[in-house]
């Protein structure tokens, strides 16, 4: 599965796997990004790895967001009526 | 409407005394502002106050807001501010501090070891997710209580920016973090969010 002849300059799935969010962020200098890319193009575990994470994002995105308590609405108008007056 | 022409609409529309412009931003933030609180106070009681005092400052301030930063942004730095003294009083210690533990994003166990024959990769590698499961209720509520584990700060990071969309500038911010520490932050948070999935998964097999 994981492709085991590696050289030194490659990366090492367990590093790889703390780079995801730099890569995904843009934020990683232009040699790492293609040792990162390298390394995903042939490593089927971190390629799936990578695939998680960005099903990871999908899904967290279709949380909904949380709204405000009727309480607090009700305090707030009401805080809002007297600043009006 | 593009988001800055509805916060400019209604800024204006606030100044006159508008019940239903105030109505819909704390509609759009209230929650928001209570969750980024609890980053620096200790009970949901005290967040909720420290946000309703925000609103009480915007609407006290609204006629100097001049409109050079967002109205989102002058919202979150009015919060962050009270919350920060409010979290002085308390003495309870600032974000970043020891207690949100450096874990690695996936187990040791899970690569092979220094005698193994590729020191580092995986031992037992992922495995896709069922795509078909993923926007599932259920899945939802898996996400949304590994989100409630996490430390206050990436839980702020990642509300901002992965449920509500906000972009890595605007989240820095928000939250008066660097850009590498709001990087960081999010990092933790969505490799705790993965590994509650893929044990999700793996259970329920």
């Amino acid at each position: 599965m994981t492709d085991t002849a590696y050289s030194y300059d490659e990366l090492s799935c367990q590093e790889l796997v703390e780079l995801v969010t730099d890569y995904l962020e843009g934020a990683m200098p232009r040699e790492l990004r293609k040792r990162f890319e390298r390394h995903i193009g042939k490593c089927t575990g971190c390629h799936t790895y990578l695939e998680q994470i960005r099903e990871t994002i999908r899904a967290t995105g279709a949380l909904t967001t949380e709204s405000i308590t009727p309480e607090a609405e009700r305090a707030l108008l009401d805080a809002f009526r007297d600043w009006r007056r | 409407m593009s988001e800055e022409r509805e916060e400019r609409k209604l800024v204006k529309a606030l100044r006159a005394g508008d019940e239903a412009a105030f109505r819909r931003l704390i509609e759009m933030y209230h929650a928001m502002l209570v969750r980024v609180a609890r980053m620096y106070v200790s009970t949901q009681a005290a967040a909720e106050e420290v946000a309703a005092d925000t609103w009480l400052a915007v609407l006290e301030g609204i006629d100097r807001f001049e409109g050079r930063s967002s109205l989102k942004t002058w919202l979150f730095r009015i919060l962050t501010n009270k919350a920060k003294t409010r979290g002085m009083r308390e003495s309870r210690v600032l974000p970043f501090s020891s207690l949100e533990r450096e874990e690695p994003a996936v187990a040791p166990e899970r690569f092979q070891g220094p005698d193994e024959r590729a020191p580092g990769h995986w031992s037992a590698p992922p495995r896709a997710f069922p795509e078909e499961r993923l926007l599932a209720r259920e899945t939802r509520d898996v996400i949304a209580r590994a989100i409630e584990m996490l430390p206050p700060t990436q839980r702020a990071v990642i509300t901002l920016r992965d449920v509500e969309g906000w972009s890595a500038e605007e989240t820095c911010n928000a939250l008066t973090l660097s850009e590498t520490n709001q990087r960081v932050l999010l990092h933790r948070a969505r490799s705790a969010v993965r590994r509650a999935l893929e044990e999700y998964f793996q259970d329920s097999e």
